[in-house]
């Protein structure tokens, strides 16, 4: 455990030095609790006005809109998607450091000395793994956190309701997790076959691309993400998790790393 | 200490290295001396078990490669080809994680030991990423030794330094084999591996020599002495040539090259002839071919 700690420590300590990184983890959770806080604000006054807009037709909102009025349900709709971005930030976050650390660590040359030591490749994985994911998951809940907060002043509390339903906590607090798994799983196969930081990066973030087409799909009013979607999403990425972190496992041993990375 | 019985190692079709054996004492430098590409990093790798063998076996402090891997890479040092550092860090903070990954006790003390020892002390809070070649080198030797490794595995330790950095590193390498310290040295600089290596191999994809620097002289040349004359030396090579004992006989402008196997006991008779044969002789000196002659001599046989 103290070498996963080593590890963890270095990785924090030189990739935090990196700009591009940094300004992915620090500017990227502001932008997404700004967001949806603008737009309650900017739509505050809206009252009246919805009335008449087209909108997705009663059906589509199923339950979501039970006992609410119709400027009511077209915020708890917004609001919905918001909460979907913040899932992303799990995704695009440790892609981003995994693949600066691994694809920085090939350029530096500085595995081959780390192999050299009596640590295991399940201990460097998994601190490689928990230096990338730590800090997406720590800042994805600070962020939600602070548009929690932010949105409990602007909204009424049916609607805040609406938006700390035990659907988004699991989504935030259980899948959020899942999906930063799978992204540096992502990352470290992806890693291991560039040589270019900023390609690694690109590339791991394809796995934000479902999550993008479940954002734009309840935008365009295609799908509705409600409690069975969520869970069906955490079984999925579950599933994907352990087919991923099996395979990136079998990237990362030595021998591999020496011989045939490129 | 290493102990290596047909070691082969191949790459899908290619073969990098073919049965090589080796029996390497403890306390020894062993120059393993070849081409780029001629397998010497593989064969680091393999008996410092980062990579496995394809077929044979070897033993590292008597712990079987393939079989004891972990013991294997907590009791060697390694030297890699680059020192692969990490740059955005301190030179404290790069030897530290080290330490802890080594499982070292005292991690402050052995790393303050090592900056000091390799003159890196009052910079120990740079960033890596600041320092010269020959500073960078330093700390990457500093990080092989921190675990008090008793065999030592340095890939090319002084190329691409300036020869100021090389000397430093060369001094060092003196020094860890004062404290008997068993050290595997691949180099391309055959004149560092004259002057530090007990043993030297060449090798390319399979061992071709094994031996002395010394012992590889004399099995390539003999000894030879070389008489340089006051004048052209060709009618003295002819009266040279009637003795018995020596070997070859060869005059290049004012120098007679004579071989033979006891210089000590033939020379007085020789220039004692020489002398009554007319022969002004200015100096006499035993003709030292460096280690580059004879790994030239002997990649070229093999080509």
């Amino acid at each position: 455990m103290e070498k996963v700690k080593t590890i963890v420590l270095k990785e924090w300590a030189e990739v935090f030095k990196n700009r591009m990184v940094l300004f992915t983890v620090a500017f990227l959770p502001l932008l997404f609790t700004a967001m949806p806080l603008i737009t309650l604000v900017a739509t505050a006054n809206l009252e009246g006005d919805i009335s008449g807009v087209d909108s997705p037709p009663d059906e589509f909102f199923g339950d979501l809109c039970i006992e609410l009025s119709e400027f009511d349900c077209t915020q708890v709709y917004l609001l919905n998607i918001y909460t979907l971005m913040f899932m992303m930030l799990p995704v695009i976050i440790p892609a981003s450091i995994a693949s600066y650390s691994i694809v920085g660590e090939k350029t530096a040359r500085s595995l081959e000395p780390i192999l050299a030591t009596p640590i295991t490749v399940l201990e460097l994985v998994t601190a490689k793994a928990i230096a990338a994911i730590i800090p997406a998951i720590v800042v994805t809940w600070i962020a939600f956190g602070a548009y929690v907060i932010g949105a409990w002043f602007m909204v009424t509390e049916t609607i805040f309701g609406y938006l700390v339903a035990p659907m988004w906590l699991i989504a935030v607090f259980i899948v959020g997790p899942l999906l930063a798994l799978m992204a540096v799983s992502a990352a470290i196969m992806i890693s291991s076959r560039v040589s270019d930081p900023r390609v690694a990066e690109q590339l791991s973030a394809i796995v934000v691309l479902p999550l993008l087409m479940l954002i734009i799909g309840q935008s365009v009013g295609f799908i509705l993400i409600d409690r069975r979607v969520i869970v069906l999403m955490g079984v999925v990425v579950a599933v994907l998790d352990a087919g991923l972190l099996y395979l990136s496992v079998r990237v990362f041993q030595r021998e591999t790393i020496l011989t045939r990375w490129k | 200490m290493i102990k290596c019985e047909n070691l082969t190692k191949k790459f899908d079709e290619t073969l990098a290295v073919d049965r090589l054996t080796l029996d390497i004492a403890e306390g020894e430098v062993f120059g393993f001396l070849g081409p780029n590409g001629a397998g010497k990093t593989t064969t680091v790798r393999m008996l410092t078990s980062l990579i496995g063998p394809t077929a044979g076996e070897a033993t590292v402090m008597g712990y079987k490669i393939g079989q004891d891997d972990q013991e294997i890479r907590r009791n060697v040092g390694i030297l890699t080809e680059t020192p692969g550092l990490y740059d955005r860090l301190s030179a404290w903070r790069n030897l530290t994680i080290y330490a802890k990954l080594y499982e070292v006790e005292q991690v402050a003390a052995q790393v303050e030991k090592y900056l000091k020892m390799l003159g890196l002390w009052a910079r120990r809070h740079d960033a890596a990423g600041t320092f010269s070649k020959g500073m960078r080198q330093k700390l990457a030797i500093a990080r092989t030794l921190l675990h008090e490794p008793k065999i030592i595995f340095l890939d090319e330790p002084t190329a691409g330094l300036d020869p100021e950095a090389a000397k430093l590193v060369r001094d060092f390498i003196a020094e860890l084999k004062g404290e008997g310290r068993t050290i595997f040295i691949c180099t391309h600089n055959l004149d560092e591996a004259d002057r530090l290596c007990d043993r030297v191999a060449v090798f390319k994809t399979r061992l071709r020599v094994v031996n002395t620097p010394k012992a590889l002289r004399k099995q390539l040349y003999g000894r030879q002495v070389v008489f340089h004359l006051a004048e052209a030396a060709e009618p003295f090579g002819a009266i040279a040539a009637t003795f018995p004992f020596l070997k070859r006989t060869q005059t290049v402008e004012n120098k007679l090259v004579l071989a033979m196997d006891e210089p000590e006991r033939h020379n007085p008779e020789i220039i004692r002839h020489l002398v009554q044969s007319g022969a002004n002789i200015q100096f006499v000196g035993e003709l030292r071919h460096s280690l580059e002659d004879v790994y030239l001599q002997l990649v070229k046989d093999e080509s």
